[in-house]
């Protein structure tokens, strides 16, 4: 039956979602379904159409005399009374919540409308007059990096890897660019604002994912001390995938207009301003080169990365080249490593958060060279995974550049991933049609085995500077998380949360764990996910990103259910005479363990705490409510030789893709899809597969169909859902899910995050495969049937222009 | 300005009289006048299905429709799907198949998912995959959602 | 993304709403099922100044059948198409195409007169009129004219029909003994507008092609007809030896026909391909199915 307790409890178990009544009956709480202030009025956004450009002059009399409309405000309007967001290096321009004099992408805000509602609001923006002078646009990174717009170049170095690639056998080079695409959650940004003059502080509502780094750096801009900004996100959000932190900047917009206009204000983005103007993923070249011995062995690789983060430097960028640091030799045991990063300006759209976080770029390159490795050496690319795969016995391992993988067993993985795809049938199936002579479908077989990081350390970016520079500052390090937990007098449990769920389940998975350590029932526990920075537990590290909620959030919860048990086994034991250590809670009550019949009711030990306190053992604190922070172990600031452990937990996820490529019309059809993961201890497996169905949709799309695209002007071309295309029902391929498991070590229940896995693994695996079938080495993403056709009518096969 | 017009129209099986602005999209009607924030706006140009609802028994999308239209019709949202306490048995699909995650989407879906299975009792695992193809979802994937109509449907394949 | 201001008109009978039409010419447009023209106004690409509501026009609603021919109301809805018994079996090639137009949802707006008047040259409801040599009857306070497919769609969302003009009905040839459709389309996602799409309607008898029409999508600012290529077909039997011979010439000279353009999703080249490949497809399910039983393929 679903959701029945396992031999372990409610770890592990699968009840429903206790989301999902509220939801399906139309009842979710999203930030547009809420009024939380009376009054407020609607904002529309004036956005340039030019990639870039002076702004000389914007006339804005004739919007003002709009009927309904309140104010009208531009970016300099704005950028008076604020200070531009803080960034994490210096040297990109400086960005205001609009734009200043200059434009520098199309769809950058350049002025606010305000208006009685979001249709007068749209009519006034209609009637500002901006005077643009168009300028040069920026807009591919390698032009970029020519004409000198590099904000950050940094060298590493780990090992030896120039000895190393001199004596490799065979040195495999490639170019792997990943254009941008865009995560594109069905419900868009929101925000409504309030600025109280009297208290000279404001209060936010906004669909914003966290992290809280953003809070202050909003606070920062809004010339407010942290104390005087109260943000608050709905209990339900609409998706968000990574790129709802990027609701920071909008906050400061709404924020100042509130201010500047007195009175409550609401932006509810609509798409066209989302796929314009909220964010992407980087657009990262890869050239990297990959030195092998002759039996395989992985010996040295060599990056150069050029990551283009858009206009300006907005936080947490460059953090998508970060993220990956520690894991820049992905699941292999070699010890040389050398990458240089650039990190570029263009006049597109600033960048940040997006499932997969850098590690759909990283391993799409590192996965074709292993692939393409075992082609230059005859080998077939299983083996030479196996034989560079990070041994189990290893663990915890050490990386060259400093990640401390906690557990796994790699080659298991493989090897159950091998069998279930039927590889070794497979390659013979091709191998037969092959000797038949190429067909006009061509069978393709990818491999990707990907190690995947949660719980980023927080001080992981800092390696954008110098370790002198660094040296200088604060240190940063580590990945804290709070919960709270609170027991009412009738023994019901309420926690609040700070991971800021953007649709994956943590008040269930939160009621699971609390149950289990208080010996109640989920249903027992009432989880809120609301974030409301007055009044929540948090620190700058809360929020939902890097997969951070199984590993360390749910620790949080635990750790506080902990605390909290441990008083009320106190209280027993006084109740019941004899030591706490002898009191065990199940089932709703307080029992001496093994005597079942000497027990007493939680609801009495409840009632109690709140109705007698002068009945607790001495010294106890009464009470029965426990806020626990809980921090990541391992997460040391990054060492005078720039290594750092960015992340805390590592699973592994090894995918094995089939396709078949039509050599007439270059579509690419997927046959079968097989992914293993080891994410350690899975706290509600169901949940977990939804995360890894949903993580494989994010990774296909830009391996197969989606992309953001502008033109040669800086026109945004997938401006709409026209023509942005999200992968449907009817172009996601089943996926088969296999898992190991080998708890974490570093965790307290054992569990690693795993909601970015595939989308890490799914560009790789698609194009091994596809270069699989075709036999090309350099066939960019996605791979949409055009697109490959107009590959291989280049190199003069199949595509038989008429 | 935008002229005004009366409109008399069901929702739910509730009548409603009001006053409304030509150009005003049934969703925001929905919404902003009826409060019925079920249904969900997420383009505003009919691709990603969030909004879709029933207009005389037909799934539309109210982004695509003014309020103005409905004026003399019908009109039911996920809010009138269920029967009262007791889960429309799409929904309760849904639940057990774990067919949401964020939920955005899934008024929608459900709204298209009832008037699909009335004309089509029995469908395939494909016809579902064609039918949703008019809906996005970020999160799940679709694979459990095709299982969850799939399991509703009179065919209940899986 | 709201619409602008607009004044709504929904009149109660034709004569109510050819009036509105004269009156405001080429400030008026129709609305019928919204699904392009609603985005067009949330966009504020479209602004009107009076949107004249056809939906509740009982006049335009009706479907009858006669003499071989079917006449559909403009405001049917194109799930009509799907699952009328009667529209399927007398339109085989419009039942066949409709599936592809958007969504199950969509098409249970979406208007069949609406999605001709809009003549989106990617459109299949255009394509499977060109194809099948229908027209339109188009009305105005001056009177009534029929427009043959042929000359309805003048360019990308550009039709023969005057302002003042509303499209009531489509006049579409029903199949007849012998004949047999074919339609294919290749689009990046289901639903979404064709890449390229072709459709074949031929008759057979006596072991032979005796009429062939084969219509072209999406690869001209409108839906083309590629009469060189269809009469390559008359008088071969595409089942016997030179059948395939046939086919490949036809298809060949339809893609040559074409007239592709560069986008983002796809090159005109490519475009081309497209029609040569989906040409033979279409060309053998209308064969197969003019056997005696309905066809179609896709």
């Amino acid at each position: 039956m679903s959701g029945a307790k396992t031999a372990l409890g409610w770890i592990g178990a699968t009840p429903h979602r206790v989301e999902d009544e509220a939801l399906l009956r139309g009842r979710g709480r999203f930030i547009d379904d809420l009024s939380p202030v009376p009054g407020a009025m609607h904002l529309a956004l004036v956005r340039s159409p030019f990639a870039h450009a002076r702004i000389r002059a914007i006339d804005a009399s004739a919007a003002a005399e709009s009927p309904g409309a309140l104010a009208v405000l531009t970016g300099a309007d704005l950028a008076a009374v604020s200070r531009p967001l803080g960034a994490v290096i210096r040297g990109a321009a400086e960005h205001y919540a609009a734009a200043v004099d200059v434009a520098r992408y199309a769809g950058e805000p350049v002025a606010v409308v305000v208006a009685g509602d979001r249709y007068l609001a749209e009519d006034a923006a209609e009637l500002v007059e901006v005077d643009y002078e168009p300028l040069e646009a920026v807009l591919d990174p390698l032009v970029a990096a020519e004409a000198g717009h590099v904000v950050s170049d940094r060298s590493f170095r780990y090992g030896d890897p120039e000895a190393a690639l001199a004596d490799a056998a065979l040195v495999v080079r490639g170019r792997y660019p990943f254009g941008r695409w865009t995560a594109a959650p069905v419900e868009c940004f929101g925000v409504i604002a309030d600025w109280d003059h009297a208290a000279d502080s404001l209060t936010v509502w906004a669909n914003f994912q966290g992290p809280f780094t953003l809070h202050t750096v909003a606070a920062g801009a809004l010339g407010l001390p942290a104390a005087r900004l109260r943000l608050v996100t709905p209990p339900d959000s609409g998706g968000s995938f990574g790129v709802k932190a990027g609701v920071f900047s909008s906050i400061v917009l709404a924020g100042l207009t509130s201010k500047i206009c007195g009175v409550p204000v609401r932006w509810i983005e609509d798409r066209l301003e989302h796929l314009a103007a909220a964010g992407s993923a980087t657009h990262r070249v890869t050239d990297v080169e990959a030195g092998f011995a002759s039996d395989g062995e992985l010996l040295a690789l060599r990056y150069d990365v050029i990551e283009d983060v858009g206009a300006y430097l907005r936080a947490p960028e460059p953090a998508t080249l970060y993220r990956m640091h520690g894991s820049l030799t992905g699941a292999y045991g070699v010890s040389n490593v050398a990458v240089r990063n650039r990190v570029v300006c263009t006049n597109r759209c600033p960048t940040g958060l997006n499932r997969g976080f850098g590690g759909p770029q990283l391993y799409l390159a590192l996965e074709r060279v292993m692939a393409r490795g075992a082609a230059g050496l005859g080998l077939d690319p299983a083996e030479v995974a196996r034989r560079n795969l990070v041994p189990a016995e290893s663990f915890p391992y050490r990386t060259p550049t400093g990640a401390l993988y906690d557990s796994g067993d790699y080659a298991a993985c493989l090897n159950d991933a091998l069998d279930a795809a039927d590889y070794r049938g497979r390659r013979q199936l091709q191998a037969a049609r092959r000797a038949g002579g190429e067909g006009r479908h061509r069978l393709g077989i990818g491999l990707a085995c990907v190690v995947e990081p949660s719980i980023s350390n927080m001080g992981y970016i800092s390696l954008a500077e110098t370790a002198a520079e660094r040296a200088a500052g604060w240190p940063k390090s580590g990945n804290a998380e709070g919960a709270t937990l609170a027991m009412n007098p009738l023994g019901g449990v309420t926690v609040r949360l700070s991971t800021v769920p953007q649709g994956q389940g943590h008040r269930t998975v939160a009621a699971q764990v609390a149950a289990q350590a208080l010996g109640l029932r989920p249903a027992d526990v009432e989880v809120q996910s609301e974030m409301d920075t007055h009044v929540n537990a948090w620190t700058v590290s809360s929020g939902n990103y890097s997969s951070r909620f199984a590993g360390i959030g749910a620790a949080a919860v635990a750790e506080a259910a902990e605390r909290l048990a441990e008083k009320l086994r106190c209280i027993a034991g006084d109740v019941l005479e004899c030591a706490p250590a002898d009191i065990e809670l199940r089932d709703g009550q307080a029992r001496v363990v093994g005597q079942p019949d000497r027990g007493v009711s939680l609801r009495r030990l409840a009632g109690a705490a709140h109705w007698n306190p002068e009945s607790l053992p001495s010294g106890l604190e009464p009470g029965l409510a426990v806020t626990a922070f809980v921090s990541a172990p391992n997460l040391d600031p990054p060492n005078e030789a720039d290594e750092v452990a960015s992340s805390a937990a590592h699973g592994f996820v090894v995918d094995v893709a089939a396709v078949e490529v039509d050599t007439v019309t270059g579509a690419v059809r997927v046959l079968d899809y097989v992914t293993v993961h080891d994410a350690g201890t899975l706290l509600h497996p169901r949940l977990v597969d939804g995360q890894i169905l949903g993580s494989f949709a994010h990774g296909l799309g830009p391996a197969l169909l989606e992309q953001t695209v502008h033109d040669d002007e800086g026109n945004l071309l997938t401006g709409s859902f026209m023509d942005y295309l999200c992968a449907t029902a009817t172009e996601v391929p089943p996926l088969r899910i296999l898992h190991r498991c080998t708890p974490s070590p570093f965790t307290a229940l054992g569990a690693k995050g795993l909601g970015e896995g595939n989308t890490m693994s799914a560009p790789a695996a698609l194009a091994n495969a596809v270069g699989d079938a075709l036999g090309l080495s350099d066939l960019d993403l996605p791979f949409t049937a055009p697109r490959v056709w107009e590959r291989l009518a280049a190199a003069g096969e199949g595509g038989d222009r008429p | 300005m935008s002229s005004h017009s009366e409109i008399a129209v069901t929702v739910n099986g509730r009548r409603y009289r009001e006053a409304v602005a030509e150009r005003m999209l049934l969703s925001d009607f929905l919404r902003q006048r009826l409060g019925l924030t079920g249904t969900h706006v997420g383009c505003e140009h009919g691709v990603c299905g969030s909004c879709t609802v029933h207009l005389d028994g037909a799934a539309v999308r109210s982004c695509l429709l003014l309020a103005v239209q409905t004026d003399g019709a019908d009109v039911r949202t996920v809010e009138g799907l269920a029967d009262g306490e007791r889960l429309h048995p799409l929904q309760e699909a849904f639940r057990e198949h774990f067919a949401l995650q964020c939920g955005f989407c899934t008024p929608g879906i459900l709204m298209a998912a009832a008037d699909f299975l009335a004309h089509n009792p029995a469908p395939a695992r494909n016809e579902i995959a064609e039918m949703l193809a008019g809906h996005l979802c970020r999160c799940t994937g679709y694979a459990p959602i095709i299982d969850a109509i799939a399991a509703a449907s009179g065919s209940g394949a899986e | 993304m709201k619409p602008p201001p607009f004044r709504y008109v929904r009149p109660d009978s034709v004569e109510e709403a050819l009036e509105v039409l004269g009156e405001h010419g080429e400030e008026a447009k129709v609305l019928a099922g919204g699904c392009s023209l609603v985005p067009m106004l949330n966009m504020r690409l479209a602004r009107p100044e009076v949107l004249v509501d056809v939906n509740r026009l009982e006049a335009l609603s009706g479907v009858a059948c006669d003499n071989g021919s079917v006449t559909i109301g403009a405001t049917v809805r194109q799930a009509a198409l799907e699952r009328s018994p009667q529209l399927r079996r007398e339109l085989p090639l419009a039942a066949a195409c409709t599936p592809y137009i958007g969504h199950f949802v969509t098409r249970n707006r979406g208007t069949i007169g609406g999605s001709l008047a809009h003549a989106d040259a990617r459109g299949e409801l255009p394509l499977a009129l060109v194809t099948l040599g229908g027209s339109v009857l188009a009305q105005s306070q001056r009177g009534q004219r029929s427009i043959a497919a042929e000359d309805l769609f003048v360019y990308h969302f550009t039709s023969a029909l005057a302002h003042e003009e509303l499209l009531t009905a489509v006049h579409w040839p029903a199949a007849g003994p012998g004949w047999g459709y074919g339609f294919a389309e290749t689009a990046q996602r289901h639903g979404d507008y064709a890449l390229a799409m072709v459709a074949c309607a031929l008759a057979r008898r006596d072991g032979a092609v005796v009429e062939a029409r084969l219509g072209l999508g999406a690869v001209a600012d409108r839906p083309l007809l590629a009469s060189e290529a269809a009469e390559v077909l008359v008088g071969q039997d595409l089942g016997g030896p030179a059948g395939d011979g046939a086919v490949a010439e036809a298809a060949r000279l339809a893609a040559a026909a074409a007239e592709p353009f560069d986008d983002l999703h796809a090159s005109a080249a490519y475009r081309r391909r497209l029609v040569a490949v989906l040409g033979e497809q279409v060309i053998r399910a209308a064969w197969e199915s003019a056997s005696g039983t309905s066809g179609s393929a896709g």
